[in-house]
């Protein structure tokens, strides 16, 4: 997990609001929900001087930024994962959406479930009925307290 | 739906694509299942005789002939095998005047046989589901043995009574010598005991029952366990080869716990069998002979472990290997003198058993290839059918083909 003061420390850290925040703390925040991108810093981009944390910067959130991750930030490591369907179970979701399927132990039947395993892997779909999606998110855990090998993990 | 047969939990809510008769895109399979169905495709055994290619009916007969001329043969492996297979094999046994045994003779089965006679009580994975708050995992690692066994019965799932899930219903207690994957779920439940400190941790339970100070470092929080099981509803304890290693054949302090925790409220034990109908031969010898492992039909009907593959290899002068690999399984010492005997694999893929025989002959994977039935690890019995077609025979045709032969 990417922390805010490891963003911060790679900014200006000028508050010059160019970027229409009020300060390189929030716009760090908003690197890491992905609301600004780091071409919304543009004394980041433009000035020499900051070649070093830019580059920093890029590859610090190239996690993020990477195709594997949802739109909630969730990252999914297949060679980790055994399959064993518990983040499938778990997931408070699945279980509202699906009570004759991963509520009960068993692959998902309604469609509307969010985890699944295919191929043998864990595999996420339907994210925009995750807890973690858009500006209301909850910060839940059911997926990776439950993972046995640490195969999902949020960014 | 399909069925999984590669473990003993046998998944039946299996979603496989079929493309072109081939096995496409699967749904619900853990990595293992996963792995068993792709398998169909590689590595598969071709049958030969003294390493030459030959036809099945010719590698069929010259199983027959090695049988045949056997005075001591074993009929060894089982547990991948399906029930009808199982019986077939009993019978060829009893025509031969062998032995019979399965892996279970070195694992679990001293607590298969207690649970099967009645000693040891016992419910269904779906009971365990459906009631059970108390799930204690003895010397047993169903995360990386069984991936699907927590999150299908025994700790994530909701169940008739057990409706707000893991969190507040159910609790899960790891006994193990390692903080191995499932003891990482349990967390605060696990408890790490020295190898071979099993015995010890029992007395100590036993102790923590009765309201005594139990003699172990940390008393507090055994107490603490023997108040948790006693206030348990319905516990269900799931043993693992790690329990059946460290108590070495003497289960009496296991069996007088267990029947402790019966007085107080309902606990069951499931053992976590390997393959996928180990408990199925079990079943059936045990209906037969009243033993579940280690049986010789010379002179009548003998049981003990001189019938067992570890001791029998000395004096038997031909091996029958059905769906096992016992040359990977068995300590080195043992697997050389299997090595060194005359010796027929019958097997879905190729295996260290199967390089070294003498005949090998291939059979269809069941559950994939193959249709029957079999019982989980729990004795409740499944009945499935092939997916998709195969050129290679069932194991129960293989095994009546040999016996009409024999």
């Amino acid at each position: 997990m990417i922390s805010v003061m490891e963003v911060y420390q790679l900014l200006p850290k000028t508050n010059c609001k160019r970027c229409g925040l009020p300060t390189c703390m929030a716009f760090a925040v908003a690197l890491i929900s992905r609301e600004k991108t780091i071409e919304d810093c543009t004394p980041l981009l433009e000035e020499a001087k900051y070649e070093k944390k830019l580059a920093g910067l890029r590859e610090l959130l190239a996690p993020i930024l990477s195709a594997d991750a949802t739109e909630t930030g969730m990252v999914i490591h297949p060679e980790k994962c055994y399959g064993c369907g518990n983040c499938v179970v778990a997931c408070p979701v699945n279980v509202a959406s699906d009570p004759k399927g991963t509520a009960i132990g068993r692959g998902p039947v309604s469609g509307k479930a969010i985890l699944m395993v295919e191929d043998g892997v864990v595999k996420c779909v339907n994210v925009d009925e995750c807890r973690r999606f858009g500006p209301e998110k909850v910060l839940c855990n059911a997926c990776i307290a439950t993972c046995p090998s640490k195969a999902i993990e949020f960014i | 739906m399909a069925f999984c047969t590669g473990c003993s939990l046998l998944c039946d809510d299996i979603v496989v694509d079929l493309d072109g008769g081939k096995i496409g895109k699967t749904m619900n399979l853990c990595r293992k299942g996963h792995a068993h169905y792709s398998s169909i495709s590689s590595g598969r055994l071709t049958p030969s005789v003294d390493g030459s290619e030959v036809g099945v009916e010719d590698a069929m007969m010259a199983a027959a002939e090695v049988l045949a001329g056997a005075d001591n043969p074993l009929l060894f492996g089982w547990g991948g095998s399906t029930l009808e297979a199982q019986r077939a094999g009993v019978d060829l046994a009893k025509k031969l005047g062998g032995a019979i045994d399965d892996p279970s003779s070195y694992s679990q089965g001293l607590i298969t046989e207690k649970i099967i006679a009645g000693d040891l009580p016992t419910c269904t994975l779906d009971d365990v589901r459906n009631f059970a708050d108390v799930s204690i995992y003895w010397g047993d690692d169903p995360s990386s043995s069984h991936p699907r066994h927590m999150s299908r019965f025994s700790y994530f799932p909701r169940g008739e009574k057990r409706q707000r899930g893991y969190e507040e219903d159910r609790e899960a207690i790891v006994i193990d010598v390692r903080k191995s994957p499932t003891a990482q779920i349990a967390a605060d439940g696990f408890f790490k005991i020295t190898p071979g400190g099993d015995g010890a941790f029992i007395e100590a339970l036993v102790a923590s029952l009765a309201g005594k100070i139990p003699k172990v470092e940390d008393k507090k929080r055994m107490l603490n366990l023997g108040t948790k099981l006693r206030k348990a509803k319905f516990g269900a304890i799931f043993t693992g080869q790690g329990l059946a290693h460290s108590l070495r054949g003497d289960l009496s302090g296991f069996v007088s716990l267990v029947g402790k925790l019966s007085e107080i409220t309902r606990f069951s034990v499931i053992p976590t069998l390997g393959d996928y109908n180990t408990r199925g031969f079990n079943q059936t010898l045990f209906d037969e002979t009243g033993h579940v492992n280690s049986v010789t039909f010379k002179d009548g009907v003998r049981h003990g472990q001189e019938f067992s593959i570890a001791r029998l290899l000395d004096s038997c002068d031909a091996v029958m290997v059905v769906g096992s690999d016992p040359a990977a399984a068995l300590p080195a010492a043992i697997a050389k003198k299997l090595a060194k005997a005359v010796t027929v694999a019958i097997g879905s893929h190729r295996n260290m058993t199967t390089d070294f025989a003498k005949v090998s002959v291939p059979m269809a994977v069941a559950g994939i290839e193959a249709g029957g039935s079999c019982l989980r690890t729990d004795g409740v019995r499944v009945e499935f059918d092939g997916l998709v077609g195969s050129d290679h025979l069932s194991d129960v045709d293989i095994i009546k083909r040999i016996m009409e032969a024999v």
